[in-house]
Parts: structure tokens; C-alpha cells; sequence
């Protein structure tokens, strides 16, 4: 689904870009500069543009802090249900059987952090604020047995991540002397279009002292972008089209291949 | 090299699809099916959702059976009356598996039905094409017996709206070449396949059609029941990748012409005894697919459903 606004003009793209790089360099200053923000993050591109020759891109995230400390890093996608369709053995053969629909599901989710957190911070204040995959937060829409949900749960991020799109290890944020940060974060080919938000979170003596979030856009651009509008604005007239296309591509092959 | 399918949402290398396109092609031509229930299965297998899978496949035996026609038409071996009754059975069936695929989602169990549709379908014609053609390759090499009755007759032939079909040399009931059809059209709407291997036997075995015949026809009816597969597709589902179709139906129409010129060579108890070869192998595949038991027991849908 496309929200709006967020198709940017190419241009637009371009002064982004630049300007993301900019400010990798003027990061130093930056930090420096704005004494009454303790961690100042952004990223290399806000768009993550699909075009025809789309195979997945990486982002850079760059930033400051004010001094010590540690750096957690979560990337989610937009939300929306998941189902999660448990197969059984039904007279030799293996069916869906159960299913278990889980609302508010992030198409995406990666995370990472400057150490590994069970080391510093706790369980609660993990949970809170959803870092890590063990405590992102998935409600079925009903209430199930414990070992059920669990094991609907544990298929669920198991099958994303098997698609690529839910981080299978720990992503590493790296320091550059004592303030300055940066990390990867990498969008697959079958990335989800839609509204991302970055969040970069500062973490002291085992709490979150501060986070910034950043927004980041997945759109399809270009000819894929046309053809994914048209297809679900005006699907009589896309039908048609790919109808007569067909038609016209078989004649002229059949054409082509007589005077052979 | 890669190629993002803006429907799919994936990126695929687009020389694999080619060559996909042209294998595929290449046995459709030679056997004038439209080698959807190999397409199918193959596009699924490299990771494109099972409903694009459909969507798209209609769209590409569009532009494979018209260019497969073309052939066939040169060569006079359509009988488009035969096709046009057939033609008008196509489009009920089409409505009424509309009907039924939108009652097997409603329960929940659309991936298996149509799992077990193509075992059971595949598995059963491919079975009997097998066991008729190597018979048919058993008695030519021993041709002691004298020759038997040019028509078999049964209750069939007691049909009403007897109709005449010159090019054909037949002199049968409408209702058996249209209700041929309409089991196609029904397939076509819940497999997302042609019906060719479906309407060549049938064609063969119960019209008694000169095999000559049987692809061109085929392929002519075919046209046009896929063509109202991809619009009801794009229309209700968008479920119609244009970029996948058109890197199929490339690879797909240059792979049909060298299977016409290959097929027209073959001799017809040969091709019909490769094609039920192929297409028990798919079933058998299928089928252990059914009962082997899956990597992972649960699966996920995102969105509605």
C-alpha cells in the first residue's frame, strides 16, 4: 500500500542524498555543536527506492552522542495483521489446521546495538521499548494457551526471517573513537513498501536516556511504480491492456518465426 | 541478472525466468497444451506467491497459444467451428469456477484444493494417456491384429443437437465438445492452467478427433478462456505481474515455435506417450509433496486472510 506523499520527485532524492552525506561529515561538529542534544542520529538516504533493478540496498545510519554510553538501534516497517497457519497430519496428509492471526505485526523489524544489551541493560526496560527480537511485542487477536502462542510466535518470526526481513542476528553498531556511531541496516529485494521509523536510543547505567526517531520511506519508483498504480488503480483497464499485450507479443513472435 | 516484478514484489533473475518461458514453451508447442500446470508449480517453487503464480501464468498462455495458433493455423489444423462450441461451454465453466475458487477461500483450504485438483487430474489423465499410448506403441510394432471399427459407439453418440463438423470429418452432439470446454473453463478459473492437458485426451478419446487437429483447436480455445482468466484476475485479485508475463511469455513464444516444428516431426502415440510421462511426474511430485511432512509446520500470510 502507498501512503500519501510519499513518492519523491527524484530530484528531491538526489538533495537528500547529498545532504545525508554532509552530514556524516559535519558530524563531528555537529556533536559538538549542539551541546543540549545527547545523541543526534540520521541516515545516508531517507528513500529506499525500488526501481526495475531493485536486489536490495543498504542504509547508512551515522551519529553522535554526548559522551558514554551505549547505542541501540530498531528498525520497524508498517504494521499490519499477520496469520500464522499451523499444519497438521489428516489421514496421511499434512493441512492447515490451526491459525492464529496476530494484529499491529511489523512487515520489518532489525536491530542493532554497540554491545550485546542482556550485558547492560534489563529485561524490562528491553521490553519496553521493544529492542531485540525476543521482546518485540505480537498480540494475537484471542487468547491462547502459553506453549500455543508461543510456538505461533516463534513460527511467525522464524518465517520472517526465512524471508529476510526480520534481522537474524544482533546488527553491530560500531563507534568511531567515543562519540561517533554508525551501522548498516539492509533492506532485501522483497522489501515491504511503506512508512519505516529509525529509532536510535542512548542507553546509561542500564536506562534509555534519550531516543530520536528518524522516518524512512520504501517506495517503488520509476517504471515499477507505474506499473503498480496503474495495476491497482485502474485494474479493468490494466487487465485489458496485458490481454491485448499478450495477444500482439504471440502474433508478432508468430510473424517473426515465418519468415525463419 | 535481477529484475524487480512490481506486482510480486520480488526480484528474480530474469534469465532463469527465460529459459523457464522457453522450456515450457517449447514442450506447449510440441504437444499444444499450454503447459500451465508446469508453469505453475515452477513458478511457485522459486518463490513467487501461488495467486501471482495464477494470475500471471493466464496472461502469458495468452500470448503462447495465440503465437502456437498461428503455426497450427498455417497449416490448416483448426477447426474453428469445433473450437467455437467448445468456446461457448469455456466461458460457463469460467463463471462457475469463479464461483467455486471464491467458495474454497471463503473455507479457508484454497492451496490444498488446488494442490489436490492437480493430483487428481494430472494423476488420473496422465495414467490413462500412458497405459493408451504405450498400447498404441505395443501394437504397432506387433501389427498382427486386423484393424478394428473406425468409430466406437455408445451412449455419447445418442446425444441430442447433432451437429456437423466438416474439418474434423464428424458428425456429433454440440453438447460433448461444450461440456468438454466448460470442464476446461472451470479448471482454467481454479488451477490457473490452460486445460490442454485436459481437452487433448478428451479431444482425442471422446470426440475422436484427428489428432492433427487436436493441438490447433486446442490452443484456439485456450485464447480465449485465458484471456478472460487474466481479465477477471487483474480485475478482482490484481494478481497479474505484466513484467513476470512478459519475461515468460518472451522465453515462451520462441520456445512454442521450435516445439510446433519438433511436434509435427513426433509421431502421435510418441508425443502422447512423453506428455503422460510428464505429466504423471508432476503429479507423483505434487502428491509427495502432500504427504512428505513440510521443513516447517507453520506458514505465514501477511494482509487480509
Amino acid at each position: 500500500m502507498r501512503l500519501p506523499g510519499t513518492r519523491l520527485p527524484g530530484k528531491a532524492m538526489i538533495v537528500r542524498a547529498a545532504a545525508g552525506l554532509a552530514g556524516l561529515a559535519a558530524g563531528v561538529t555537529l556533536a559538538a555543536n549542539v551541546w543540549g542534544q545527547q545523541l543526534v542520529a540520521d541516515l545516508s538516504s531517507h528513500l529506499v527506492a525500488i526501481n526495475t533493478g531493485f536486489t536490495g540496498t543498504d542504509v547508512v545510519l551515522f551519529g553522535s552522542t554526548d559522551g558514554q554510553g551505549d547505542v541501540a538501534i530498531v528498525v520497524t516497517g508498517p504494521r499490519g495483521s499477520v496469520t500464522v497457519r499451523r499444519k497438521d497430519r489428516v489421514a496421511g496428509i499434512w493441512l492447515n489446521t490451526q491459525s492464529v492471526r496476530f494484529e499491529q505485526v511489523p512487515a520489518y523489524y532489525a536491530v542493532a546495538t554497540s554491545r550485546p544489551l542482556d550485558q547492560v541493560v534489563d529485561r524490562p526496560m528491553l521490553e519496553r521499548h521493544q529492542i531485540g527480537l525476543p521482546h518485540l511485542q505480537l498480540d494475537p487477536g484471542r487468547v491462547l494457551p502459553a506453549e500455543d502462542l508461543a510456538a505461533f510466535r516463534a513460527a511467525l518470526i522464524r518465517n520472517k526471517q526465512r524471508e529476510g526481513l526480520y534481522g537474524i542476528t544482533l546488527g553491530q553498531v560500531a563507534f568511531l573513537g567515543e562519540r561517533l556511531f554508525r551501522t548498516n541496516i539492509y533492506f532485501p529485494a522483497n522489501v515491504p513498501t511503506g512508512m519505516y521509523t529509525v529509532e536510535a536510543m542512548l542507553i546509561r547505567d542500564g536506562e534509555v536516556v534519550t531516543a530520536q526517531t528518524t522516518p524512512l520511506v520504501v517506495s517503488k519508483v520509476g517504471f515499477s511504480a507505474e506499473i503498480y498504480e496503474i495495476a491497482r488503480h485502474e485494474p479493468v483497464a490494466y487487465g485489458v491492456a496485458a490481454v491485448i499485450g499478450a495477444i500482439a507479443a504471440g502474433w508478432l513472435a508468430g510473424a517473426i518465426f515465418r519468415r525463419i | 541478472m535481477q529484475v524487480y516484478l512490481p506486482i510480486a514484489e520480488m526480484s528474480v533473475n530474469a534469465l532463469l525466468v527465460l529459459v523457464m518461458g522457453g522450456l515450457v514453451g517449447f514442450l506447449s508447442g510440441m504437444f499444444g497444451v499450454g503447459g500451465g500446470f508446469l508453469m505453475t508449480p515452477l513458478l511457485i517453487f522459486i518463490g513467487v506467491p501461488p495467486a501471482i503464480a495464477v494470475g500471471t501464468q493466464a496472461n502469458q498462455l495468452v500470448a503462447a497459444s495465440v503465437s502456437g495458433v498461428l503455426a497450427h493455423w498455417r497449416r490448416n489444423n483448426v477447426d474453428v467451428k469445433m473450437g467455437v462450441v467448445m468456446l461457448a461451454g469455456g466461458f460457463v465453466g469460467t463463471a462457475i469456477g469463479v464461483w467455486i475458487f471464491g467458495l474454497l477461500q471463503r473455507m479457508g483450504q484454497i492451496d490444498f484444493a488446488i494442490t489436490v485438483s492437480y493430483v487428481f487430474f494430472l494423476g488420473t489423465i496422465g495414467a490413462m494417456m500412458l497405459v493408451e499410448s504405450s498400447r498404441a506403441m505395443l501394437r504397432r510394432r506387433a501389427p498382427s491384429g486386423g484393424r478394428g471399427k473406425l468409430h466406437r459407439h455408445s451412449w455419447l453418440h445418442g446425444l441430442p443437437l447433432k451437429m456437423r463438423f466438416q474439418r474434423s470429418k464428424l458428425y456429433i452432439s454440440a453438447l460433448l465438445p461444450a461440456g468438454i470446454g466448460l470442464v476446461g473453463g472451470m479448471l482454467v478459473a481454479i488451477m490457473g492452467i490452460g486445460g490442454g492437458f485436459i481437452l487433448v485426451p478428451a479431444m482425442i478419446y471422446i470426440l475422436n478427433m484427428p489428432t492433427g487437429l487436436v493441438a490447433g483447436t486446442s490452443l484456439f480455445q485456450i485464447i480465449f478462456t485465458t484471456a478472460v482468466a487474466t481479465l477477471l484476475q487483474a480485475a478482482s485479485n490484481q494478481t497479474v505481474d505484466v513484467m513476470l508475463a512478459f519475461l515468460l511469455l518472451v522465453g515462451g513464444v520462441v520456445g512454442a515455435q521450435f516445439g510446433t516444428r519438433t511436434g509435427t516431426r513426433l509421431r502421435g502415440e510418441h508425443a502422447r506417450l512423453m506428455l503422460s510421462l510428464l505429466v504423471v511426474g508432476v503429479a507423483l511430485m505434487l502428491a509427495w509433496g502432500l504427504v512428505v511432512r513440510p521443513d516447517d509446520l507453520f506458514s505465514i500470510t501477511s494482509g487480509v486472510s
